[in-house]
């Protein structure tokens, strides 16, 4: 039987970020993936590297893990680009939360600036004019998260590692994995297979939360930053069954690519026209010229969700050598490479950087 | 407010107008929507110099009472709803049917090949569209090369417009283009028509067995490259008008949910009636297979005379039909791509040109989707139209898994709209 230092199931930003940290540690990995890679929540999402701030927990991994992809803007093919979030309010229980954002930020030596109206209107002429305010964090990205997972196996592939393609986990035994075509992998496993990873881990409370996407033809420069409305993280965080924010991105190639939409309880990805309309009403208040820019393709994806927005990591309580990193819901590609030094610790029992008491796989989640 | 009707055709083609026709006949109240600004399709788009042909003029004079809205693109559908959305030059609205003909048409192969990207190389059919409408040709010289009877046309077209036409280069070979001549006397009509059009580019020399290898030139097309039966020939011209034949345009039927072929290029799937896997919905002319005009007008008649109710009439069309599906049949034999073709590209060559990928970033990848992931192919204004079906002759590619939304690109403005939406999602 072929054993591993690591075996991880699942070849998403999660998991190979996660197989890239214990290849540079040494470990000998082999990651199993059988569909394409970075192809689930990592291909649906926008790539938007945030500082996000909803729970101070969520904020840690975001800061703990936002630095090392400095390491990335240098790769062309990861198409990083720093274009900065612009979160906006348009009334004034948004400028509070813009204001309670920007003390967190200040608390947290996040840098960022507020934006008046004005500033505002200098900052993004397309927004519209009767903003209340908005609030700049200029060190914000946005990569292309299918290649950035791509060239992340790469270099775990540069190490030794494997990359088991086509190939499947399909059931967890005797500190081992067994794949579809029934072979049996020895060593450690690391579930990071995002919204499917109950079908390994039944304990795991993971619920599939469908967003939908829009992505426009090219408009270059008509935006020039990841404008997220403040009420986004409510939006994120809130557990209603339906909820949209204004989140639209500016690609480096000139599309724009238009959020967002959480829906429980929905299975399969065909577009919901309803949601779809609010979605981009919702938009359109704050960019109204976008409601003239022609839209290419409109699709749905899946984040995997807990109850309480933050990722399960670390070891499987009861299971021997069963380690998991997945429920990141809409953070999973910014706190990918935080996720993975926090697991690679856990690993090979040293303390980690950050508190892994929040992030404890079986935590009281509701 | 949606606007409702009985009978809602899509495509004011050969096929559409037919089906408009043989519905209208019947009482019922019948609408007819095409993107172009004019009836006719491609096959019979309006030409700003000449007349149109009689068959065309003919067809479009039995619509004439026909209610009509052109200038639109189809947004999306919703088939148990029996509703679609379009937006014209500034508004969104909604036609309701009670019977849905689909006539879409087909769209040209656009195989890639060195130079391929160069201003100046265009479809075969893509400039005679554009001729037509007034792009000026007079004096141009012209290559016309890639397969099928579509090149013929596309040459009559440009000669007609006064374009220097050097030279027609065809891929299938000599003895399979004559024995197809020769056996053109089964269908009088169409050897009528082979003969006039022959006639009209009388002093054009036409290479079988023969295609571009290079599009030549810095910044602009100069001259192209032609491997005529192994022999190499240079010639300089201004245009390339290079399309391989025709592919179903099956894109509003998947959006629908109508079930497909499983054909390299997918078509439209219909029973004898032209009916659809989609209850009400039928379908006719080249989304349903690519065979020519008589085919797309027959089979529009029937789906015309079918979606009324009138079962006795269309069945007596279905002699018609099966003589115009061998005369498909025997074109699609003559025509089929030799594997040379495929291999025109090297690994330079840009295959998406919407999001610049070289055939070697493909090369790497199993399937579409993989493929798409890494390299955006397929991910630009086109949504893979062109090179899609180019990767599907080329690795077997199966493009689209499930619908698309919107069916073209569209204003966001037309899917915030939400009255469609809220009939769909009560």
């Amino acid at each position: 039987m072929p054993a591993y230092d690591l075996i991880v199931a699942g070849a998403g930003i999660v998991g190979a970020a996660c197989a890239l940290a214990a290849a540079e540690e040494g470990l000998r990995v082999a990651v199993v993936e059988p569909g394409p890679i970075g192809g689930g929540a990592t291909a649906a999402g926008m790539g938007h590297l945030v500082a996000m701030d909803e729970s101070p927990a969520e904020f840690a991994l975001a800061r703990y893990s936002l630095p090392w992809w400095e390491a990335w803007a240098e790769e062309a093919a990861a198409e990083f680009r720093r274009c900065g979030t612009l979160w906006v309010a348009d009334d004034e229980t948004g400028m509070v939360s813009l204001q309670a954002r920007f003390a967190r930020f200040a608390a947290a030596d996040v840098a960022c600036e507020r934006l008046d109206a004005a500033a505002l209107r200098e900052a993004e002429p397309e927004l519209a004019h009767d903003l209340a305010g908005g609030l700049r964090v200029p060190g914000d990205a946005v990569v292309y998260p299918p290649q950035v997972t791509r060239l992340m196996l790469d270099r775990v592939n540069a190490r030794g590692g494997a990359l088991l393609h086509r190939r499947k986990v399909v059931a967890l035994e005797n500190g081992g994995a067994r794949l579809d075509d029934g072979t049996r992998l020895a060593g450690p496993v690391l579930v990071a297979c995002g919204c499917d990873t109950p079908a390994l881990l039944p304990e795991l409370a993971i619920r599939p939360r469908r967003g939908h996407l829009v992505v426009t033809d090219r408009y270059p420069d008509w935006l020039h930053h990841q404008v997220v409305e403040t009420g986004y993280a409510a939006s994120a965080h809130g557990d209603a069954d339906e909820s949209v924010a204004c989140n639209v991105q500016p690609r480096p190639g000139g599309q724009l690519l238009v959020g967002s939409s959480r829906e429980y309880g929905r299975t399969g990805n065909a577009v919901s026209m309803s949601l779809l309309a609010r979605m981009l009403r919702r938009c359109f208040r704050f960019l109204p010229g976008l409601a003239r820019c022609k839209a290419l393709r409109a699709w749905t994806g899946f984040r995997p969700a807990t109850s309480d927005g933050l990722p399960c990591i670390g070891a499987v309580p009861s299971r021997r050598n069963v380690w998991v990193a997945a429920g990141h819901e809409g953070l999973g590609v910014t706190t990918a490479p935080g996720t993975a030094r926090l697991f690679v610790d856990l690993l090979l029992g040293r303390a980690p950087r950050l508190d892994p008491a929040p992030y404890a796989p079986l935590r009281g989640m509701t | 407010m949606a606007e409702r009707c009985d009978v809602l055709v899509i495509g004011a083609g050969p096929a559409g107008l037919a089906a408009a026709a043989a519905a209208a006949g019947q009482g019922v109240d019948v609408m007819l929507l095409d993107a172009q600004p004019r009836a006719g399709g491609q096959v019979w788009r309006h030409d700003i110099a000449h007349r149109a042909p009689r068959r065309a003029r003919h067809a479009l004079r039995r619509v004439a009472a026909v209610k009509r809205h052109f200038g639109i693109r189809v947004v999306d559908a919703d088939a148990s709803a029996r509703m679609l959305r379009v937006e014209d030059a500034l508004h969104a609205r909604e036609f309701g049917w009670d019977r849905l003909i689909l006539a879409t048409g087909a769209r040209e192969l656009c195989l890639p090949f060195p130079g391929g990207t160069l201003p100046g190389v265009t479809g075969a059919g893509g400039l005679q569209a554009l001729v037509k409408q007034g792009w000026p040709v007079s004096g141009k010289r012209v290559v016309v090369a890639g397969s099928g009877p579509l090149l013929l046309a596309a040459a009559a077209s440009l000669r007609a417009h006064r374009a220097r036409v050097l030279a027609i280069v065809e891929q299938a070979a000599r003895h399979d283009v004559h024995a197809f001549a020769r056996a053109l006397w089964r269908w009088p009509d169409k050897l009528a028509q082979a003969v006039q059009l022959r006639a009209r580019l009388l002093g054009v020399p036409i290479h079988y067995g023969a295609v571009v290898r290079a599009a030549r030139g810095d910044g602009t097309l100069c001259g192209v490259e032609i491997d005529s039966a192994g022999v190499s020939v240079e010639l300089a011209c201004d245009h390339l008008a290079a399309g391989f034949g025709l592919v179903p345009d099956a894109g509003f039927g998947r959006l629908l949910g109508c079930e497909l072929t499983a054909a390299t290029q997918p078509a439209i799937r219909v029973d004898a009636l032209q009916r659809t896997s989609v209850e009400s919905v039928f379908a006719a002319g080249e989304c349903c297979g690519i065979g020519g005009m008589d085919k797309a007008r027959i089979e529009g008649a029937i789906a015309g005379h079918a979606a009324v109710g009138d079962e006795s009439v269309a069945r007596a069309l279905f002699a018609a039909r099966d003589r115009a599906r061998r005369f498909a049949d025997a074109v699609a034999h003559t025509f089929t791509l030799d594997p040379r073709t495929r291999t025109l590209a090297d690994g330079e060559t840009t295959v998406c040109r919407c999001e610049d990928v070289t055939l070697d970033a493909l090369r790497a990848f199993h399937d579409a989707r993989a493929a798409k992931l890494a390299t955006r192919c397929g991910m630009g204004a086109c949504q893979g139209r062109i090179c899609g079906a180019a990767l599907a002759e080329l690795f077997g590619w199966s493009w689209h898994g499930h619908p698309r939304q919107p069916l073209f690109p569209a204003r966001l403005a037309s899917l915030a709209d939400e009255s469609l939406a809220r009939r769909s999602c009560p």
